[in-house]
């Protein structure tokens, strides 16, 4: 299991990641990210890798169960 | 109190410690000579936890930079962080300006127990760098210090003492926060392990390693022992610089029956702190007690309102500073804090919108945990806050009343401090 992190200082909020997985992400009223909280659901992985891969600012990434918060 | 001051004994005030003599006939050389294991043992049995607001035990962040440590990665850097940008908190100049070989001993402590072959002094733009310059001078001289130390200075702004911001300037950029991961403590200054410690944590751990885990838990509480630097002010007698062991009764430290007025709502911990209700002063200043009422001891600010000022109008004031000292960087804290200062301002200004606390509130909400550093989260905790103590304040305003008979501000924002609140109060 895995959650999504992003990088605040290179995210644009420019909206694609929202648009590709609208299941665990949506909008704030700026135009950044909402993660919604917990785990990512298995089935939303492949929406999920398509909006890290789509991320014109390369601000989103994998981040796996074990590894400690920042 | 006297019996209570270790930091800044005779409450500092004659300045007599900047002499490295003097500091050292009062204190005692410092024995480097020790194991680094032996040292953080010590800081482990003191107990004794960061001061710079964080809270973190100190022996864990020592033993996680020692633990990152490895030939290929060079060895630690050790931050003595005296960047204190909170206006209404003075200890750290306090302590660097009247005690700043306790700081730099403790520099030297850290280096030893983390390996560091490098220690900086992190201080703002100012008087203070070239008094610390002098001060590690006159210690180079004496060859008292095993790893050489030089200063740092950033731009005198609220962020710039925040951990990543730290290493940013210490590495030549700018005192701006950076991303993380990877930590500081695995990859910092130069790519390299790096402590980052307040100045006063610094200056326990020199203490600790003269006079053992032991005896810094003779004052303070079982589960938080040690003193701690508190900036009082607001409605008391004498506003400055108290040291006091943690759980010391919020009344004694404002001073008992000594308070210039009435007080309704004391800020606990600082801007990124918590408004929590004054209820006589019957408040025992720990983490372990103001769990009950949402507060943490931060960095030691403590402000006593005076109850004829509106606590909307300070809040609102001190959010609108603390949105502006964004560094605007991450979109939720640029974009976020404007609107919650925003709603606070017409809240304050008695704009009849019954919508605006909530609007606080769900805006609060959205900017927590998203960004790089937490100055979004502190400062919507501490707006949060002003929306419970002054509920009743709120729905005055909504009236279009306010019950306020005095204007002057009473939480600094960002301009120079006046001079009688940079001393040693009693």
């Amino acid at each position: 299991m895995s959650t999504l992190g992003i990088d605040w200082i290179t995210c644009e909020g420019r909206g694609l990641c929202a648009e590709l997985a609208p299941e665990v992400i949506s909008e704030d009223p700026w135009g950044y990210p909402i993660i919604t909280p917990g785990q990512l659901p298995d089935d939303a992985l492949p929406h999920v890798r398509r909006a890290i891969a789509a991320c014109p600012a390369l601000a989103l990434r994998l981040v796996e169960d074990d590894r400690r918060r920042s | 109190m006297t019996s209570w001051e270790r930091l800044l004994p005779g409450s500092g005030a004659s300045g007599e410690l900047r002499d490295l003599g003097t500091h050292h006939q009062v204190y005692g050389r410092l024995d480097l000579r020790r194991s680094a294991h032996v040292l953080i043992a010590d800081i482990r049995e003191a107990g004794l936890t960061g001061r710079g607001g964080a809270g973190f035990p100190s022996y864990r962040k020592l033993e996680a930079v020692r633990t990152a440590s490895r030939p290929t990665r060079g060895r630690p850097v050790v931050i003595a962080n005296g960047a204190e940008g909170e206006p209404a908190s003075q200890k750290d100049k306090v302590l660097l300006t009247h005690a700043p070989h306790l700081v730099l001993d403790g520099l030297q402590v850290a280096a030893r127990a983390v390996g560091a072959s490098e220690a900086v002094i992190y201080v703002h733009e100012g008087p203070l760098v070239s008094a610390v310059a002098k001060v590690i001078e006159a210690r180079r001289r004496a060859r008292i210090d095993p790893t050489p130390t030089r200063v740092v200075s950033a731009p005198a702004r609220f962020i710039s003492g925040q951990e990543t911001a730290v290493v940013s300037r210490v590495d030549g950029g700018l005192a701006l926060p950076r991303s993380v991961p990877p930590p500081v403590y695995q990859r910092g200054v130069g790519r390299r392990p790096t402590l980052v410690n307040n100045v006063e944590t610094l200056a326990h751990m020199a203490l600790i390693a003269r006079y053992g885990g032991a005896w810094f838990r003779g004052l303070g509480t079982e589960a938080e022992p040690g003193t701690m630097l508190f900036t009082v002010s607001g409605a008391v007698q004498r506003p400055g610089v108290l040291e006091a062991p943690i759980g010391v009764d919020l009344d004694q430290l404002l001073g008992i029956g000594q308070l210039t007025s009435p007080v309704h709502a004391v800020l606990i911990g600082g801007y990124h702190g918590t408004w929590i209700e004054y209820a006589d002063g019957r408040h025992t200043l720990s983490d372990a007690s103001l769990q009950s009422v949402g507060a943490r001891l931060g960095a030691g600010v403590v402000v006593a309102l005076p109850a004829s000022t509106c606590g909307l109008v300070e809040t609102s004031r001190v959010v609108t500073y603390l949105a502006n000292e964004s560094a605007r960087q991450c979109g939720p804290c640029l974009n976020g804090l404007p609107a919650i200062a925003h709603a606070l301002t017409g809240l304050a200004r008695g704009r009849r919108d019954p919508s605006l606390p909530a609007q606080i509130e769900t805006l609060s909400h959205l900017v927590e945990g998203r960004g790089a550093c937490r100055h979004p989260d502190g400062t919507a905790r501490m707006a949060g806050s002003a929306l419970r103590v002054f509920q009743s304040e709120i729905d005055l305003h909504l009236v279009g009343r306010c019950s306020a008979t005095a204007f002057a501000p009473i939480l600094p924002t960002g301009e120079r401090p006046a001079r009688e609140s940079v001393g040693v109060g009693a």
